[in-house]
């Protein structure tokens, strides 16, 4: 039976398991009429029950879907004929996925001998066996669980508090998954990198100037060397970054005191809104306008003013991204001067100064660190964007400073290192784990960072 | 005295101060319109740009299905015949005067290869035809369809320019002659991704979004529900609780790519799940949404007032009883609203998806979790890369129905605001 349905065949007998231990709650106690002396509600009852039949089975089948494949693949290796079984793992992971295509009837690379015949037979019979083992012991689990639990109950029998442990044992599991998704994080991409770095150097790798990840396939292949210092992906993300927050921080900042001072109800009413829209734009779609209509504009501008502009420009890129930000920097500047004490806005203009003089003066001085906490969480965001820099900026590592040239950022090479054809032992695949790790470790500064700085400073008004 | 002294500085300089303060707020006006006039752009352009995409030119041939062709052995073989020649003499007959070879299979492009297999669908629909002869429409090749769209300029070069000088005249002719159409571009809902733009459809990206939708909404919004009532209703405050928000709050910044790269280590090399499936889109998309879903619950039952919590409690409701049976159903609208906003950006996300291989070229309309598919940000990030002119119009039609889809599931989520926003 596919797991699938089993799944489904013990919720039924979970189903089944609560009516019967319901049914059986009330017959202790002789009917509806004496409900009273029972310690919980008879719906617990029927719960208890059905959690007895429901866990143990689920939790069986889940281990047995983890496990089953690797014992059957040693089952089936150790089937094979002596010379097959010294093979290195990688042959024998490609032999393996030869058998189980021949098992499925698929098409096989290769040819089939009366071994790899033989295997696949074997295979067959092994998950035909183990699908009926499982059948059989799920449902007998599911069974035992609820006869058990079933012969527990009694009028006295604290069926409530029982249910209610398992369900907060469930809520505790559920808002664990956030810190498992973390250490899941760090480790996928820590293993990596160690692999990385044990075999390019760390200094290397952070300070070397020079980025080229091909590796070469073959030994006597030409011009491919592999390096990998990873500086001017580094730079070109700060390139890119900082165009990005020159063009979002004056203008979120300003939209945001020109929407809280002096915008009417009716603009405030409409340009939130268009606004929110702005940041709801998949950022795929930023980098398609950035590649295709804002970089030609650009580099027209640019040939009318005579200068060089690349076609895929870190000025593009940065720009877009900015316009990105702009919603993100004014909403966090927004929060910060509503933070502001009205006492102390209020103040300044009773000495008569005008609004923007008690802007500029009296209320950003004192909503300038909620500010830089915003602008750092912008920074965070700008670096690890992905899409508009994998479509509008280039692949080419440069070390430059001007905008107009072609530049390269971490997260693109990234993407271009893992899209494609990959094998798991080549620098070249690793160094993208690398390069995350240092992306990952970077926002994650900053946001702590930022989200302190925001914190502490709201906790100064308050 | 000294009242009027200071007077007189004051008024000295209030024409500056008045003349800053209106530069100030004109400022603030000004980086306003920028956001908005971005997006009046953008959609413009976006609109300009896709809309021609929605219709497809298409071509009326009088095919005839010669046995010859259909069938040269005599046994008729309807899934493999020779449609394409179909197609071929069908213009050859249009233009008889055309007798260069070059010039012939200059003509027989301007049909599209797709109009081979529509004649199959009409010879599989209806083997009567075999020996007749019928008005077929076809679609026609994608560069015909930019001209007749008026996206490819006739005063250009002609070496320049994808199509020649008789090409063109022959599709005028065409065009005379009323044969060339403009419909609806129905392929562009029912196809797969295609090679040739005029085939090319974004049904299998929609169904591998719909896929992946499935798996993350089934395990992020009972997660991320579950995870929000521990937090505010059950977490006393210890080490666990404070671990668990900070971890909350970061992971609600953490770049999306870094998320894919977590899916490729864990999902596809651990776990062994294919590469391209919706599953694995899922799982990482589920992940990446849970901190939306987690703190928007948060806030949702926050939101209910201590007074219903109270007056449970003090029926003699257990702490469990109290949240199942009262805060939880008053939260649960907010609660679902936060799950459609994470529903709408986990379908906009691409970067992720990037990096467990679902940007492979696929064909096939995905049918189940673990075929090989493909995402609609996806299928937009492809078609922005290719150079096909054509493709450009597609791309830009891809994110119309993007952004409408957002725009639905986001109007859903404020009407559902706002018809259960309660006053407590």
């Amino acid at each position: 039976m596919e797991p699938a349905t089993l799944v489904l065949i013990v919720v039924a007998m979970a189903i089944g398991a609560f009516q019967l231990g319901r049914g059986r709650a009330l017959a202790t106690v002789g009917g509806p009429g004496g409900m009273r002396r029972l310690h919980s509600l008879p719906g617990y009852y029927g719960y208890y029950v059905a959690l007895w039949a429901l866990l143990p089975a689920l939790v069986l089948i889940l281990m047995w879907i983890v496990v089953e494949p690797r014992v059957i693949a040693a089952l089936v290796v150790s089937g094979l004929p002596e010379a097959q079984r010294g093979l290195t793992p990688g042959e024998l992971d490609l032999l393996l996925n030869n058998i189980r295509n021949l098992a499925a009837g698929d098409a096989v690379s290769g040819n089939v001998d009366a071994a790899l015949r033989y295997a696949a037979g074997d295979l067959k019979r092994l998950s035909a066996s183990s699908h009926r083992l499982l059948t059989a012991a799920s449902l007998a689990l599911a069974a035992l669980g609820a006869i058990v639990a079933w012969r527990r109950i009694a009028p006295d029998m604290r069926a409530r508090n029982q249910v209610e442990k398992v369900v907060l044992a469930l809520l505790i599991a559920a808002s664990s998954i956030a810190v498992l998704t973390t250490i899941g994080i760090v480790l996928s991409v820590l293993f990596e990198a160690i692999r990385f770095f044990r075999e390019v150097p760390l200094t290397e790798f952070l300070f070397g100037l020079n980025w080229s990840p091909q590796t070469a396939i073959r030994e006597d292949q030409v011009g491919s060397s592999g390096s990998f210092g990873a500086v001017p992906l580094f730079t070109g993300t700060l390139l890119i970054t900082g165009i990005a927050m020159f063009v979002s921080v004056p203008v979120g900042l300003m939209t945001a005191i020109f929407l809280a001072e002096y915008a009417s109800q009716r603009v405030r009413a409409l340009a939130k809104p268009l606004l929110e829209i702005l940041a709801g734009i998949p950022t795929v779609v930023y980098g398609f306008f950035a590649a295709l209509t804002m970089a030609p504009a650009i580099r027209r501008a640019g040939e009318a003013l005579g200068l060089d502009v690349a076609s895929e420009s870190a000025l593009a890129a940065g720009v877009v991204m900015g316009i990105m930000i702009i919603p993100l920097v004014s909403s966090l500047s927004d929060d910060a001067i509503n933070a502001v004490p009205r006492a102390l806005r209020d103040g300044a203009l009773a000495l008569g100064s005008t609004r923007s003089e008690t802007m500029v003066r009296v209320i950003l001085p004192a909503a300038l660190p909620g500010i830089v906490g915003g602008i750092l969480l912008a920074v965070s965001r700008a670096i690890g964007e992905t899409m508009i820099v994998v479509m509008a900026a280039g692949l080419a590592a440069n070390l430059t400073a001007n905008p107009l040239e072609a530049v390269t950022t971490v997260t693109v090479q990234i993407v271009t290192l893992l899209v494609g054809d990959q094998e798991f032992d080549s620098a070249k695949t690793l160094a993208a784990f690398a390069l995350g790790l240092v992306l990952f470790v970077v926002t994650l500064a900053l946001n702590i960072l930022g989200l302190q700085v925001v914190r502490r400073y709201r906790e100064q008004y308050e | 005295m000294n009242t009027r002294e200071t007077r007189r500085i004051v008024e000295a300089g209030l024409a500056r101060r008045h003349r800053r303060e209106g530069l100030f707020r004109l400022f603030g006006l000004l980086a306003t319109a920028v956001g908005v006039i971005f997006l009046g752009v953008f959609f413009v352009t976006l609109a300009g740009d896709g809309a021609s995409a929605f219709r497809q030119t298409r071509l009326q041939l009088d095919v005839t299905f010669s046995e010859d062709v259909l069938a040269p052995d005599g046994e008729p073989d309807l899934q493999y015949a020779d449609y394409d020649a179909l197609v071929r003499n069908a213009l050859w007959d249009i233009f008889p005067e055309v007798q260069d070879r070059r010039a012939r299979r200059e003509l027989a492009s301007l049909a599209s290869i797709g109009a081979g297999y529509r004649l199959r669908e009409v010879v599989l629909e209806d083997p009567e035809l075999i020996g007749a002869t019928e008005r077929v429409s076809v679609p026609v090749a994608a560069d015909v369809d930019m001209f007749v769209k008026g996206r490819i300029d006739s005063e250009v070069n002609a070496q320049l320019r994808p199509l020649s000088d008789r090409q063109l005249e022959w599709i005028d002719t065409l065009q005379r002659e009323g044969r060339i159409e403009r419909t609806f571009n129905t392929a562009l809902f029912t196809n797969g991704d295609s090679r040739e733009p005029e085939l090319a459809g974004i049904k299998g990206a929609l169904m591998g979004s719909l896929y992946m939708l499935v798996v993350t909404i089934t395990l992020s919004f009972p997660l991320g529900a579950a995870a929000a009532i521990y937090l505010e209703e059950f977490a006393s405050k210890n080490r666990w609780a404070d671990l668990i928000e900070v971890n909350i709050n970061n992971l609600a910044a953490v770049p999306s790519i870094v998320f894919g790269l977590l899916g490729l280590a864990v999902f596809i090399n651990w776990i062994g799940i294919p590469r391209s499936a919706p599953l694995v889109g899922g799982l990482v998309l589920a992940l990446l949404t849970l901190p939306v879903i987690i703190i928007a619950s948060r806030a949702a039952i926050k939101a209910v007032p201590p007074s219903i919590r109270e007056a449970a409690f003090a029926l003699g409701a257990s702490r469990m009883q109290v949240v199942f049976h009262h805060v939880l159903p008053l939260a649960l609208p907010g609660m679902l609203t936060g799950a459609i906003i994470g529903m709408s950006r986990a379908l906009g996300e691409t970067a992720p998806l990037l990096m467990i291989g679902m940007v492979a070229f696929i064909v096939d309309v995905p049918s189940g979790f673990t075929d090989p598919a493909t995402a609609l940000p996806v299928q937009i990030y492809l078609w922005a890369d290719s150079p096909e002119r054509a493709f450009a119009e597609r791309t830009s039609a891809a994110i119309i129905v993007l952004l409408g889809f957002l725009l639905l599931m986001n109007l859903t989520a404020i009407i559902m605001r706002k018809r259960v926003e309660r006053q407590w």
